[in-house]
């Protein structure tokens, strides 16, 4: 196990390198001159000139890496040479010159509005999906099957925009039931940060809870019809825990990867809930450092996000092999 | 106790008219219909037959392990003199396991794989009474000693998939003896192993039956190992018995031709070789759309010997030919007689 971790440990560490390469590689051939874009229209040659030196755009691209890896380790002055040098401590994720800050700082002060959208979510989506979706296998054929079922495909077909813009426009904006969406941290205004999400983890919600439905009643059903529920039936174990301790343990286990992943994928920005809700999150921080072609910032969430992706991937994998025997850590 | 208004020496288990159906979108599966049959205390009795035949189901209705939210059971299955049909759902659960136990075909599928060997023992005895977690798990290490599982002490915190099949199936049987049951119902135990294995706990199953005294069902579609375990046979065929009768009689005098059609088709060692194994042609009914008649009919070929196509219209019924010979076929018993021993002749390699 041990060493399964550490080798996990190391790959991880190399897939993050040819990660930052690819991104890199890919962002430097974009078309367009990233000097260009760090100052407005009316901008000199010269000014141009000089921003190019302090990004270190002029010089070569493997030297250019090197800066950015050595950046996250050991951290990096910009514009070393200029009267107001920009001191980046480790890890160093770049500065943007569009907006004058770390990259770090940026995606940190986005990442709690994420957290707390895709955390909320993910809790709701987990107990109404698991739980309809286990009422539904349990009821199999019958009406709350085809219920259950049948609201999951509503759920499945709405787009997520779609919801969203309804549910404002009748609960904010019609009804005034809740006011404007307007971030603030649970642990400023707990009551403001509540009337804020409870849209935005409602539409983020909706489309997964239709798939944890479809899943759990899918696995639960095909769990019941396995030979060793017959067994503990055989057994003469009461019905609740043939259920609960033979079927829904091993029904429900497959669940963990798929709820793991879904949850780190959200933990990456959800873009499209963040920006109807107005949320200062990575997705809506993602969306407007393309539209201003902030290099720095695309490299740093890019690689952030990725990260997250990769760390719950291991995760995900140690979690199953501590709950099924049968998987080998090798 | 008996039952009022039954005699006290009723055989140990009885079934009458047994029906078990499935409906299902495609019409009516009667998987089981008018199975009777009755077991002795301490006896083996194999149930015979193909695929589909309604081995398992009738097994399932004895452990009341159909699902009548998905099946209608008629009938009665009088077990030490109580009816089970009628019985409660809580009152069939605590039969299951402590009167009655059961172990499967796969034992790999048939054990769950979360859970360690010694806990799936010890949660069938925590089932049937409260006992202390250590003397539980003594007596799942006693019990799987007993069954012939080397190193017990070690194996005993395994999970399944560390086990060999034989050895898994040996933990289904130290499981299933585990509450001294008074029946052990074995639905195709060895199908799913090697040949080997196959033998080995065949010999374990009669041994311990002998030491525990348990009546058993020995379920199987290979009549080549009934002689070895089986008191009697009942052979199936499209959801209802057709011929039932001691072991050495049903390979002496054989009636029914479904029966005959089976014997024909185990191969044996002191058969010649020039003689040909014939598989019975065609295949088995729908359990949807049975034939009018006798369900063997499509497949029989003496039914042309019996007057007036009753073979065609009228449905046998399971009579009498001998005292413990019961055969269901419209063929006059004289007949059956005279076509079986002409067929055996031909098996033994005589003319
Ligand atoms: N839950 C069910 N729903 C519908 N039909 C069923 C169900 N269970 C069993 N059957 C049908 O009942 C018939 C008898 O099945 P059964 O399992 O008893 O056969 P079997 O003799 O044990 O065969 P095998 O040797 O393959 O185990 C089959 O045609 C089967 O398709
Ligand atoms: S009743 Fe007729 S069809 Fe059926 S087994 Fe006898 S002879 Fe064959
Ligand atoms: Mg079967």
């Amino acid at each position: 196990m041990a060493a399964y971790v550490v080798r996990r440990l190391i790959l991880m560490v190399a897939l993050l390198f040819v990660l930052t390469a690819a991104v890199f590689v890919l962002f430097t051939l974009l078309p367009g001159d990233p000097a260009r874009l760090t100052c407005g229209k009316a901008c000199s040659a010269q000014t141009i000139e000089a921003n190019r030196h302090r990004l270190g755009y002029d010089q070569p691209i493997l030297t250019q890496y090197e800066e950015f890896l050595s950046g996250l380790f050991v951290g990096r002055t910009f514009s070393a040479d200029s009267p107001e040098p920009i001191v980046c401590n480790a890890p160093c994720l770049g500065y943007s010159f569009t907006r004058h800050e770390q990259v770090l700082t940026l995606i940190a002060k986005a990442a709690p509005t994420t957290f707390w959208l895709a955390i909320g979510a993910f809790i709701m989506w987990i107990i109404t999906g698991i739980s309809l979706g286990i009422f539904a296998a349990l009821n199999h054929g019958h009406w709350p099957d085809r219920l259950v079922m049948g609201i999951s495909l509503v759920g499945y077909s709405l787009p997520s925009f779609f919801i969203g813009l309804v549910l404002i426009f009748f609960v904010v904006i019609k009804w005034s039931w809740l006011p404007f969406p307007s971030y603030v941290s649970p642990f400023d205004n707990p009551f403001q940060f509540l009337q804020t999400m409870i849209l935005p983890w409602i539409v983020l919600a909706v489309l997964n809870t239709a798939f944890y439905m479809r899943l759990t009643r899918n696995q639960v059903l095909e769990t019941l019809n396995e030979d060793y529920v017959r067994t503990a039936r055989a057994k003469g174990l009461p019905e609740r825990t043939v259920v609960v301790k033979h079927a829904l343990r091993a029904g429900l286990t497959p669940l963990v990867t798929a709820a793991g992943m879904d949850l780190a994928y959200l933990l990456g920005g959800a873009i499209i809930t963040e920006s109807i809700f107005n949320l200062p999150g990575l997705g809506a921080l993602a969306v407007s450092s393309v539209l201003e072609s902030d290099l720095p910032l695309i490299t740093g969430i890019t690689l952030v996000t990725s990260t997250v992706i990769i760390v719950a991937n291991l995760v995900v994998d140690l979690l199953y092999a501590v709950i099924d025997p049968r998987v080998r850590l090798a | 106790m008996t039952t009022p208004g039954r005699p006290a020496e009723h055989p140990f288990l009885e079934i009458k008219d047994l029906g078990v159906a499935f409906p299902t979108e495609d019409g009516l599966v009667r998987a089981v219909e008018g199975v009777s049959l009755s077991i002795e205390r301490g006896r083996t009795l194999a149930i015979v037959g193909e695929s589909g035949s309604g081995k398992s189901v009738t097994a399932q209705a004895i452990m009341g392990l159909i699902d009548r939210k998905i099946a209608t059971v008629t009938g009665e299955i009088w077990l030490d003199g109580q009816e089970l049909i009628g019985l409660p759902a809580d009152d069939l659960q605590a039969l299951r396991g402590a009167q009655v136990a059961m172990i499967f075909q796969d034992p790999m599928s048939s054990l769950h794989p979360f859970y360690r060997v010694g806990d799936q023992i010890t949660e069938a005895i925590n089932a049937h009474r409260s006992i202390r977690a250590k003397a539980a798990r003594a007596m799942a290490l006693e019990m799987l000693r007993r069954v012939g599982i080397p190193a017990p002490e070690r194996r005993i915190d395994d999970y399944p998939h560390q086990l060999s099949g034989g050895m898994r199936q040996r933990v289904m049987i130290a499981m299933a003896l585990i509450n001294a049951p008074k029946m052990l119902i074995a639905d195709e135990p060895t199908t799913a192993l090697d040949v080997t294995v196959q033998a080995q706990i065949l010999e374990l199953i009669t041994s311990l039956q002998d030491e525990f005294g348990i009546t058993v069902i020995m379920i199987t579609h290979d009549l080549g190992i009934v002689a070895d375990v089986a008191d009697d046979v009942a052979v199936m065929y499209g959801g209802r018995i057709v011929e039932v009768a001691p072991t050495g009689v049903l390979y002496a005098q054989p009636e029914m031709p479904y029966t005959l059609g089976l014997l024909s088709s185990i191969p044996r060692m002191d058969r010649e070789l020039s003689v040909r194994l014939e598989p019975i042609p065609g295949n088995p009914p729908s359990p949807i759309h049975l034939p009018l008649g006798c369900v063997f009919q499509p497949r029989c070929m003496y039914s042309d010997r019996v007057a007036g196509g009753a073979c065609l219209s009228v449905r046998p019924d399971l009579l009498a030919t001998a005292a413990g010979h019961l055969v269901r076929c419209h063929l006059p018993a004289e007949e059956r007689r005279q076509i079986s021993q002409g067929v055996l002749n031909v098996l033994a390699g005589g003319s």
